[in-house]
C-alpha cells in the first residue's frame, strides 16, 4: 500500500507510508495527485525541480505537498509522477514530472493542506504520514 | 459532559484547561449529529484560547473543521486575546450575495438550459479555473485594498452594488503588504471566478414569504427569481491563512495547542496584525471576486432578455475575523469576532448596516446545499446577546466525501434533481454527487433552530431553478 484514504466529515483525510521517510512523503504526494486528478492519467511532459525547506517534519510535508497547490494556480502544473524525492535535514529535493493542467478537466478543488490532524511516525520498518487536506 | 440548557441550548462545562465554557445551539435532532465528529473536542479547544470572551459557541449547522469547527464563534479581548488564522480558515471570507431580478419562473420556462450554459461561458468555474481579466500587480494591490469598489469603479457594476455588501464591499484594515507574493501569484489570474467544490451560482424563486413586512424592505416578493452567488478568496485566501500559520508557528510555537492550525500571535502583536491586515486585502479579493461575477451574470442574463435588472440585496461574510461592539458583563466593548463558517446576524439600529436594513435588522443568507432550497434570514437583537450578532451560514456536512460516493449513484443524484425541477450545469459530476442534499444536514431544521432561538429569523425561502458549479 502506498496511501489510503480515512473517514473524514468535510474534508479528506489521507494516509501514506513508505519503507524511507523519503518514500513516506513520495507517496503523501501521490495520494494529494489521486485526490486532484483521480483516475485521469497524466502525461509526463514538463520537468521541474523542488527544493523545500521546513523546520520540523511536519512543515516539511505541509509545505511538499502545498508547492503542488502552487504550481497548479500558477504555473498550471499537474504532477504526473515523482522521479526523485531526497530528504536531508531540513532541506527536500524532488525531481517532479507532469504536464500543463489546461489540457485536462479536474474534480476535486484542493483548498489547502492542513496541519489538523497531521502526525509522522515510524513505525517498526516503515514510516507514515497522516494529512487533511482542505477541499 | 454537555448540559441541556433549554430546547435550543446546550452547555459544555468549563473543565481542565478551558477558560470559558462552550455552547452549542442546536435542536436534539442536531446535537446528535454534533456528537458524532469531533465539533465538541473543538469547541473546548477555542475555549482554552488566552483573552476568549464569554463562551465558545457553536451554531447549528456545526461540524468538524480544522482547528476550529464550521460553524464556530468566538470573541476575544483586544489586550488579553490571540488571534488565529485556523479560527477564520484557509477559504478567507467565503460568502454569499444575494440578487433580485425583474423576471419570474415563467419568464424562463424553456429557456433553462440556455441560460445554464450562457453564465457557464461567461463566469468561469471549476477547478483551477482562471478569470475573465489579467492584473498587473499594481492592479491586484488596487484589488486588495479597495475590494468591490474597485470593480464597481472600472466599471464592472454600480455604487449600490458595493453599499449593500458586508462593509461596503471594502474592508479599510487591509494592508496588501502584508500579503505574501506567494498568494498575490496564486491570486493573479483567478479573479474573477467561481472556483469548484461547494461553490455555486444559483437562479432561484422566492417560494415563500414568512416575514411581508421585512420581505418588503429586503424587496423581495413571491414568485420573484434571485441569484445567489456563493464563492470565497480563492487561492490568495488559501495562501494567506498558510503563510500566517508558519509565521505563528516560526514565533510561538504550537506547544500546549491539541492542534497546530490552532497556532495564533496576540491581537496587538505585529504578527497578529499583518495577519489582520493580510485577512482584511484577502477578504477585499472576495468582494471584488463577486462583483465581477455579478457583472458578468448580468451581462449573461441581458443578452438572453434584454430588460434583464438586478440588484443586490445583500452580501455576507462567512469566513471573517472583525472588530465589533459587544456588550460584555454590561457594559458596551470592542472586541475581536472570529466567525468560521457563521454568519453575522446584527439586528436593528447597528451603524455597520445599510441605512435601508437599520430598522429592519441585516438581511443573513443561508445557502442550502446544492438542489435544495436557501433562506434569507433577518438579524437580531437576541443575536447580538447570545452569539456575538452570528447565526448559522448553511446546510453542514453530515457525510464525508468519499461517503458519498459510496452511498450515493450519479445517476440516482441527476434524476432527484430533476425531478425537483432543477437544471444543472457542473464542469465534474463526480463534485457533483460530494455536493449531493444527502450529503448534508437539513438546512430546514438548522434555520428552524435558528428561527426558534430567535438569533436570525425567517423571512424568505428560495428554490433553486437552475445551478452552475465547478
Amino acid at each position: 500500500m502506498k496511501f489510503k484514504f480515512l473517514e473524514h466529515t468535510a474534508d479528506i483525510k489521507f494516509q501514506a507510508e513508505g519503507k524511507s521517510l523519503d518514500m513516506a512523503f513520495k507517496n503523501a504526494g501521490l495520494a494529494l495527485k489521486e485526490i486532484i486528478s483521480g483516475d485521469i492519467k497524466i502525461k509526463p511532459k514538463i520537468k521541474k525541480q523542488m527544493k523545500i525547506t521546513g523546520k520540523d517534519k511536519e512543515e516539511l510535508l505541509y509545505t511538499f505537498l502545498e508547492e503542488f497547490l502552487f504550481l497548479f494556480d500558477t504555473e498550471d502544473f499537474i504532477l504526473s509522477k515523482i522521479t526523485k524525492l531526497k530528504i536531508v535535514g531540513k532541506e527536500l529535493v524532488a525531481d517532479v514530472i507532469g504536464d500543463d493542467a489546461e489540457d485536462y478537466k479536474f474534480t476535486n478543488n484542493v483548498k489547502a493542506i492542513t496541519y489538523n490532524d497531521m502526525f509522522i511516525k515510524k513505525q517498526k520498518d516503515k514510516y507514515v504520514c497522516q494529512v487533511v487536506v482542505d477541499v | 459532559m454537555i448540559k441541556k440548557i433549554s430546547d435550543y441550548e446546550w452547555e459544555i462545562p468549563k473543565t481542565g484547561k478551558m477558560n470559558v465554557p462552550g455552547k452549542i445551539f442546536a435542536s436534539e435532532k442536531l446535537i446528535e449529529k454534533i456528537k458524532q465528529d469531533d465539533t465538541i473536542e473543538q469547541v473546548k479547544n477555542i475555549a482554552a484560547l488566552p483573552g476568549i470572551i464569554k463562551a465558545s459557541i457553536a451554531l447549528p449547522d456545526a461540524h468538524r473543521g480544522y482547528g476550529m469547527s464550521i460553524g464556530g464563534v468566538a470573541a476575544f479581548d483586544l489586550k488579553k486575546g490571540v488571534i488565529s488564522p485556523g479560527c477564520v480558515g484557509f477559504d478567507i471570507d467565503c460568502s454569499v450575495r444575494l440578487l433580485k431580478t425583474n423576471l419570474t419562473e415563467s419568464d424562463i420556462k424553456g429557456k433553462e438550459k440556455q441560460i445554464s450554459e450562457q453564465i457557464f461561458r461567461d463566469v468561469p468555474s471549476g477547478v483551477g479555473k482562471k478569470g475573465r481579466i489579467r492584473l498587473t500587480e499594481e492592479e491586484l494591490d488596487e484589488v486588495l485594498k479597495n475590494g468591490a469598489q474597485w470593480a464597481v469603479k472600472k466599471g464592472y457594476g454600480v455604487k449600490e452594488d458595493y453599499l449593500l455588501t458586508e462593509e461596503s464591499g471594502k474592508m479599510k484594515e487591509a494592508k496588501p503588504e502584508y500579503v505574501s507574493q506567494r498568494a498575490k501569484q496564486r491570486g493573479m489570474p483567478q479573479l474573477g471566478s467561481l472556483g469548484a467544490g461547494n461553490h455555486f451560482l444559483e437562479i432561484q424563486k422566492v417560494e415563500e414569504i414568512y416575514d411581508k413586512k421585512v420581505a418588503k424592505v429586503f424587496g423581495l416578493k413571491k414568485g420573484m427569481l434571485t441569484i445567489m452567488i456563493h464563492c470565497g478568496s480563492r487561492g490568495l485566501g488559501h495562501q494567506v491563512a498558510s503563510d500566517y500559520i508558519k509565521a505563528m508557528h516560526d514565533e510561538y510555537g504550537s506547544a500546549g495547542l491539541p492542534d497546530r492550525d490552532l497556532v495564533n500571535a496576540p491581537i496587538n502583536s505585529v504578527l497578529g496584525k499583518q495577519y489582520f491586515g493580510a485577512m482584511a486585502a484577502a477578504t477585499n479579493f472576495s468582494f471584488a471576486n463577486k462583483q465581477l461575477i455579478t457583472h458578468w451574470t448580468r451581462e449573461s442574463m441581458k443578452s438572453i432578455f434584454p430588460k434583464f435588472k438586478a440588484d443586490v440585496v445583500y452580501e455576507v461574510c462567512h469566513n471573517i475575523a472583525k472588530f465589533e461592539k459587544h456588550v460584555v458583563d454590561g457594559k458596551e466593548k470592542e472586541v475581536l469576532i472570529l466567525r468560521k463558517g457563521a454568519t453575522r446576524s446584527f439586528g436593528p439600529g447597528r451603524k455597520e448596516l445599510p441605512v435601508k436594513y437599520r430598522k429592519t435588522g441585516q438581511p443573513v443568507l443561508i445557502p442550502g446545499s446544492m438542489g435544495t432550497s436557501s433562506y434569507i434570514l433577518v438579524g437580531t437583537k437576541k443575536a447580538e446577546e447570545v452569539s456575538f450578532g452570528s447565526t448559522a451560514h448553511g446546510a453542514g456536512r453530515v457525510s464525508s466525501r468519499s461517503a458519498a460516493h459510496k452511498n450515493l449513484d450519479l445517476e440516482k443524484v441527476k434524476a432527484e434533481l430533476k425531478q425537483k425541477g432543477v437544471e444543472v450545469k457542473a464542469g465534474s459530476w463526480k463534485g457533483l454527487v460530494e455536493e449531493a442534499p444527502a450529503a448534508y444536514k437539513d438546512v430546514d431544521e438548522v434555520v428552524r433552530v435558528s428561527h426558534e432561538l430567535g438569533i436570525g429569523n425567517l423571512v424568505a425561502k428560495v428554490k433553486p431553478l437552475i445551478v452552475i458549479k465547478g
